[in-house]
């Protein structure tokens, strides 16, 4: 933890979200609009990491996420951590899981599903975690990764 | 088993106890007609985009039962033209009707209504996607023909890629002891998804090009025609749609039991020579939608249980 800490300046309450491949720490804060924030964020990759061999680490200050963002972050990054930190301690750890069920955030990759021609909230049966395959309540489409699109 | 309030959505809502209770109760109103069993409810068909088949026999399956049919046979002259949604529509719909039946062009469209709606929706099929009644009345054929449906082997024939019919009637047909033979030439094959539903379900099956190599073990042939939509290049259309046509020259190679099924329309996969064989099961298949129809019907509302 020390080692951490003097690398990403600690945060007093707030999320992090840890061992993110590197590859995909961009991804995570792009999903997580946090360009767009006003609040403390510290972004880093490349970091030594056991499991990963390098990690990337995202803190943001002040800042504790959504469900949907959580579910967010396990479509792009399945294999991220979030801690939840409240007066410099970590009080919640956990690992991001894809859901059973996806709501509202992915777009259906069929242009003739009825969500993507009226007003309806997306939804998705997860039928494998990995591979990636969900299969579209409304018009039955089964897709894997390559056709998730984030709304 | 509750069948009341119930939306007929997609086959694969269905367990084997609940398509045969279905079946079960079809043969019923076929043997002893109900004719008042509908009295004062009201069917609102909705056809969002033309049909002949469904559209006709659900609403003679709902006249012949007693009850009345509102509605409209095409998009054309209705709000939606003023762009009203789906679900405005469907919101204003189930006050008006005891029971909705609805075709639309776009795939979910049967779904989302039936979270816009109180009343039971019946989807008489949604773009690409399901068209559940086609398929509860292909089994009732089959079982009727037959007296079962286990131990049969089962051979569908066109166009495997995009035929919707086919691949419900296959994925329901996997909840039954059956073998499967798909005969199309390499385009139009099964998509792997179904196939890889059918070898969990440890239902045997054989992918064949040849059509005169499997004829002789077949019970059924369920023929489909090739949608020219599907070709955007009308010389591809015409190469695959000659592969495939049934005449008279098929009888010595087959078992004199066959029974030959076709969703309807057809154009030339099956020549009209057939038709007065006892191998043509098409015309009384397409039949068959009232008794099965007039099931759901009378099942979703709670007229039966």
């Amino acid at each position: 933890m020390t080692g951490r800490t003097l690398k990403i300046s600690a945060i007093k309450e707030g999320t992090v979200i840890d061992h993110i491949s590197t590859v995909n720490t961009f991804k995570v804060a792009e999903i997580l609009n946090l360009r767009g924030s006003g609040n403390v964020v510290t972004v880093g990759m490349n970091f030594e990491s056991k499991r990963l061999g390098r990690k990337g680490v995202i803190k943001i200050g002040d800042r504790f996420l959504t469900k949907q963002e959580v579910d967010k972050i396990a479509l792009v990054a399945p294999e991220a951590n979030i801690n939840i930190i409240k007066n410099f301690d970590v009080t919640k750890k956990f690992s991001v899981e894809i859901p059973e069920v996806i709501s509202g955030i992915i777009k259906c990759a069929n242009p003739n599903c009825i969500t993507n021609i009226e007003r309806s909230k997306t939804k998705f049966n997860v039928l494998s975690k990995s591979p990636l395959k969900i299969k579209c309540h409304y018009c039955e489409r089964v897709v894997g990764k390559e056709n998730v699109e984030l709304i | 088993m509750k069948f009341q309030n119930r939306d007929i959505i997609s086959i694969k809502d269905f367990t084997k106890d609940e398509i045969l209770h279905v079946l079960k109760t079809a043969k019923k109103l076929e043997s002893k007609p109900e004719h008042s069993l509908m009295r004062g409810r009201v069917m609102a068909s909705l056809f969002f985009e033309p049909s002949t088949r469904t559209r006709l026999s659900f609403e003679s399956a709902m006249t012949r039962l007693g009850g009345e049919v509102i509605g409209f046979s095409e998009p054309g002259n209705t709000s939606l033209k003023k762009g009203e949604t789906l679900w405005d529509t469907i919101k204003m719909a189930e006050k008006y009707a005891d029971v909705i039946v609805m075709r639309h062009p776009v795939e979910g469209a049967a779904r989302l209504a039936s979270e816009a709606s109180d009343v039971p929706i019946i989807n008489g099929g949604d773009g690409a996607n399901q068209h559940p009644t086609q398929t509860l009345l292909d089994l009732y054929t089959i079982q009727k023909t037959k007296g079962k449906i286990d131990g049969l082997n089962i051979g569908f024939l066109g166009d495997l890629k995009y035929g919707r019919t086919v691949h419900s009637l296959a994925t329901a047909l996997a909840h039954f002891n059956v073998t499967l033979y798909f005969i199309s030439s390499e385009a139009l094959k099964m998509p792997d998804s179904y196939l890889e539903e059918l070898q969990r379900k440890k239902i045997k099956y054989h992918e064949e090009a040849d059509l005169m190599k499997v004829i002789g073990k077949l019970d059924v042939l369920y023929a489909t025609r090739i949608q020219k939509e599907r070709f955007p290049d009308p010389l591809e259309y015409k190469k695959y749609a000659g592969v495939y046509k049934l005449d008279k020259s098929i009888i010595p190679h087959i078992k004199p039991s066959l029974k030959i099924m076709h969703p309807l329309p057809r154009v030339d996969e099956i020549h009209p020579e057939l038709d007065d064989t006892p191998h043509a099961l098409y015309f009384e298949q397409a039949g068959n939608g009232i008794p099965v129809r007039q099931a759901l019907l009378a099942l979703v509302t709670g007229r039966i249980k």
